[in-house]
């Protein structure tokens, strides 16, 4: 079906910018049920934002049980209704609003909304490509991540509660609903939920790969990508090895739940009667669970690198350092992924042997990292920074993963583990490095390609109050979690009251609640700033940050099929800013070489 | 009516936002910044710049306080032989990435205010350099292998088998709280089935075995003899529970179907640590940290770490379950107890080969 539209588009000699051209298409095929990469990327962002927002607001709800633990929280009844019993939060609901935070956060936001949208509206735009190979698998792939996001909204309105395990529902905890409410129905639906969501995921990877494969335009080699695709094409790749164990992981947790086997079940003696199962291994499920959910902190931080080194190389207006290094560090980091799970299980009893080998795998994998910030920084050096907000985000984002990637050395220390497994520590490292920095490469796009998105640009000046405000309460919020961790906070605690070992930092962890609370409302001035825009924003050029992509080649609004007339040919790399010799501080990689004759390397002439 | 005032006030409060970000926009429009390439604007990249670098500084400062202020409060005191390894391959690692810490953000930020946009300059065309990219993949791995080997060396030895006259003692967790068993005189666990488990016997120990005949249970505190060996039997018998006790730098998961443990050498006294940290009622703490559903944060259990003698002397006074609870013992020896007995050996095998996974 595109591929009759974009015949058709091909054939009309455009004069006028606007692209309503399919006549044909009704209100529901164009914005609905739509097969066009944009408007299913911006799908994506939407449903993205709208998860974030539900997720935030369920962290505010956990902080303000944390900062302040003896308070009665009666004028939370409206919202929360039973779950405040005596004005005090429901243990097992503060568990699953844990539970669903976690979940929402990595799954819904951080890889559906980032990697859905940018990977959907960036890998044609910027590979030259008419759409994505197949549009109706990436539509197929939006509305099960739709399907799969109501079922997870709605198990959060049920009398027991949502799953409450924490986010990697560990069996039998999980697996029981004597053991806990959100094991119940709650339970269910998230695993329901999230093999429809794993499927949309490998729909979408299929889809990206294929793409970058087989769809660039003429001239755009895979060295001539920019870094964004790579990390997306990478990150599609993790996610089809990883996510269908996942859904095995999934799968034989429905059995053992709903049909009696015994996969992950034990000697277990619960609820006033021993249960016959037998010969099952917890253990077995966190082996599944983490060779997805090691990879899937890279699926969630890899995007948001490659968004970043664009933005950083784009407004230092300078080429990003060490191009080869950089995908070179990415194809690091996505093998070495694979192979570092168990560094999320040294002490639960797994071989020690094991755990030696893990803690190997994993410090290795510092080295594409560090090389990976190196290279930024390098990027920076002798620039001339255009600050945008987009590159507020992006030397962000560059600061949190430094702060939080350094802690996973100490963390990656099976010995040093011993004692920070399960503490706050671990929640202030993996919240920094994947978490906020994610976050910062997904606002960082954001705003650096909403022009191209929606025609018009965001309000500068609001983003620059939208940085500050999170980026200060990120660290408020985060960095004194350390001093928690390493006086040996546990996580997952109603509260640390009943223990004489944890009944100190109440004023810290009030602090840190009021930190949280800022930076979630500084995330509204964020909503207007996007939704005005959308509709008021200062009206966009082809090309607003002089960006050498091939996106910014399109039309203000790029209709389907992207470029009106032929794909252009692409001549160089996309980094060729600030060219000694060359008349402007970029040339954009459809310009060939015979043009800029001034500014050429000796190597450099076309193929021609 | 204070809902409405405040309702009210935050609504006014929002249009004046409104207003205030309208008249900075059409402000901005007669200035005349919309005409420069965006990110070019003077002062907003002097202000993003100038406060780049303010955070730095501010940012660094705080971060220095704060850190020399929660020090007190957040080095736990140390009373195991290992955990004094760990500290020291904690700390060591942290002054590392600290060193790396502060010198990439001050780069990031200095460097950031310093190449700010100015108008009549070009940025420096880089885009590679080998020999400082070989440089810098080479240093980080040199660290990574010298950090990767200390760490290697000490979790080999706190993961090495207990010595055979370690102290042993069970640790099982359950929905909320955690039961102890001491072997008794004899020095071994009866064995243990979750069968067998009722309101009385919660551990679900065969008593036809008479290795558990004079096995003590639960308690009031977990007593343990410093400077000797101590192993933890841990299991778990519903979902998956973590014992942890901080001041020992000790953690292992309870699983349900597997049994694990943990080795440790006690190295000060309760009335030692009384002393040291100036608090009379110092306890040592057991508490749970894998999320077990409602109680996961009241799994407490009071250690008590004795001077050898003073241990002796307690255990002396402790008395076995079954003397405790002759019922529970009528209950075995009347029903099945040439059965469970038969059965018991087998059972003690399977367990034995589950432990050494």
């Amino acid at each position: 079906m595109s591929s009759t539209d974009i015949s058709i588009n091909q054939d009309v000699h455009h004069v006028h910018e606007e692209h309503d051209h399919h006549h044909d298409q009704n209100f529901f095929q164009k914005y609905i049920f739509s097969l066009d990469h944009k408007v299913i990327a911006k799908q994506f962002l939407f449903m993205g934002i709208l998860w974030a927002f539900i997720g935030g607001f369920l962290s505010i709800l956990f902080r303000l049980q944390l900062g302040w633990p003896e308070a009665t929280f009666t004028f939370l009844e409206p919202i929360l209704g039973g779950w405040v019993e005596n004005g005090k939060l429901n243990p097992e609901f503060y568990l699953a609003l844990v539970t669903m935070h976690g979940t929402i956060m990595v799954f819904f936001v951080l890889t559906a909304g980032l990697s859905g949208t940018f990977s959907n509206f960036l890998i044609p735009l910027q590979i030259g490509a008419r759409d994505m190979a197949s549009g109706f698998m990436n539509m197929l792939s939006f509305w099960i991540f739709f399907i799969s996001s109501i079922i997870m909204f709605f198990s959060l309105f049920l009398s027991t509660g949502p799953a409450a395990g924490g986010w990697t529902v560990y069996p039998p905890l999980s697996a029981l609903p004597e053991a806990i409410q959100g094991s119940g129905s709650g339970m269910t639906m998230w695993l329901i939920s999230m093999a429809l969501f794993i499927v949309s995921q490998l729909l979408g990877g299929v889809n990206y790969i294929t793409t970058v494969i087989n769809l660039r335009t003429k001239g755009m080699s895979m060295t001539k990508l920019p870094l964004t695709i790579w990390a997306f094409f990478l990150t599609a790749i993790v996610g089809l090895l990883a996510f269908p164990v996942l859904f095995s992981a999934a799968l034989l947790l429905i059995f053992d739940r709903s049909f009696g086997t015994s996969f992950f079940l034990s000697d277990i003696y619960i609820a006033g009667q021993a249960l016959t199962n037998t010969g099952g291994s917890p253990i077995l499920f966190q082996h599944l669970f983490w060779f997805l959910g090691h990879p899937e902190v890279y699926i969630v931080i890899m995007p948001a690198m490659g968004l970043v080194s664009e933005v950083i190389a784009t407004n230092s207006r300078k080429p990003i350092f060490g191009y080869r290094a950089m995908i070179g560090s990415l194809f690091g980091i996505t093998v070495l992924s694979f192979v570092v799970w168990a560094h999320h299980m040294f002490v639960t009893g797994m071989n020690p042997f094991l755990g030696s080998v893990f803690m190997f795998l994993t410090l290795i994998i510092a080295v594409p990292s560090a090389v990976k910030v190196f290279n930024w920084l390098a990027t920076i050096w002798r620039g001339n920074i255009r600050f945008t907000s987009a590159m507020m985000f992006a030397i962000g984002f560059v600061s949190l993963f430094i702060s939080g990637g350094l802690t996973g050395i100490i963390l990656g220390n099976s010995a040093i583990d011993i004692q920070l497994h399960d503490t706050y520590f671990v929640v202030a490292h993996f919240h920094l490095v994947m978490g906020a920095a994610a976050f910062f490469g997904m606002f960082c796009g954001v705003y650096h390609w909403f022009p191209k998105m929606f025609g018009r640009m965001l309000d500068e000046k609001l983003g620059f109050v939208h940085f500050w405000a999170t980026f200060i309460a990120v660290y408020l919020v985060f960095m004194p979690m350390h001093y928690i961790g390493i006086a040996g906070f546990p996580r997952r605690y109603y509260n640390w009251t009943g223990f004489e070992t944890f009944n100190i930092f109440t004023d810290l962890n009030t602090f840190i609640s009021i930190a949280a609370i800022l930076g979630f409302s500084a995330q509204f001035v964020f909503l207007f700033n996007f939704i005005y825009s959308i509709f008021r924003g200062r009206r966009a050029t082809e090309n607003p940050w002089h960006s050498n992509t091939l996106e910014w080649t399109t039309p203000v609004l790029p209709g389907h099929g992207n470029w009106p007339g032929e794909v252009p040919t692409v001549y160089r790399w996309p980094y060729d800013y600030s060219k000694p010799g060359a008349a402007e501080d970029y040339i954009p990689q459809t310009v060939p070489f015979s043009q800029t004759q001034s500014s050429n390397l000796p190597s450099e002439r076309d193929f021609e | 009516m204070i809902t409405i005032a405040i309702g009210l006030s935050i609504i006014l409060l929002l249009v004046i936002l409104f207003l205030l970000f309208r008249i900075g926009t059409l402000t901005s429009i007669f200035r005349g910044s919309t005409e420069r390439a965006a990110g070019t604007t003077k002062t907003s990249n002097r202000v993003n710049s100038v406060m780049l670098l303010l955070f730095l500084i501010v940012g660094g400062g705080a971060f220095a306080w704060s850190f020399a202020d929660a020090w007190d409060d957040m080095t736990l005191p140390l009373a195991s032989v290992h955990g004094a390894w760990t500290d020291n391959l904690f700390w060591t690692t942290m002054i590392i990435i600290g060193v790396v810490f502060v010198i990439t953000q001050v780069l990031l930020f200095f460097y950031s205010y310093k190449y700010q946009h100015k108008d009549d300059k070009r940025a420096y065309y880089y885009p590679h350099n080998n020999k400082l990219e070989i440089i810098w993949t080479i240093i980080p791995a040199v660290v990574m292998a010298v950090l990767v080997f200390g760490g290697w060396k000490t979790w080999t030895k706190i993961t090495s088998a207990a010595p055979e006259d370690a102290v042993v003692i069970e640790i099982m967790g359950k929905q909320f709280n955690w039961m102890v068993r001491y072997p008794g005189p004899d020095g071994k666990l009866g064995v243990a089935r979750h069968t067998l488990i009722d309101a009385t016997n919660e551990l679900g120990v065969d008593f036809s075995d008479p290795a558990s005949r004079d096995d003590i249970i639960n308690p009031l505190q977990i007593h343990v003899p410093k400077g000797k060996p101590v192993l933890l039997k841990i299991r778990s018998r519903d979902v998956i529970h973590s014992v942890y006790m901080p001041h020992f730098r000790l953690k292992m998961d309870a699983v349900p179907g597997m049994p694990t443990k943990f080795w440790f050498v006690p190295s000060k006294s309760t009335n030692e640590m009384a002393n040291e940290t100036g608090n009379p009622d110092f306890k040592y703490e057991l508490a749970c940290t894998e999320v077990c559903g409602r109680g996961h944060f009241a799994m407490r259990y009071v250690i008590v770490v004795d001077e050898p003698e003073d241990y002796e002397a307690w255990l002396e006074q402790q008395t076995p379950f079954v003397e405790q609870n002759p019922q529970v013992l009528a209950k075995f020896t009347s029903e099945n107890a040439e059965q469970a007995v038969a059965e018991a050996p087998q059972v003690e095998k399977a367990e034995e080969v589950k432990t050494e996974l």
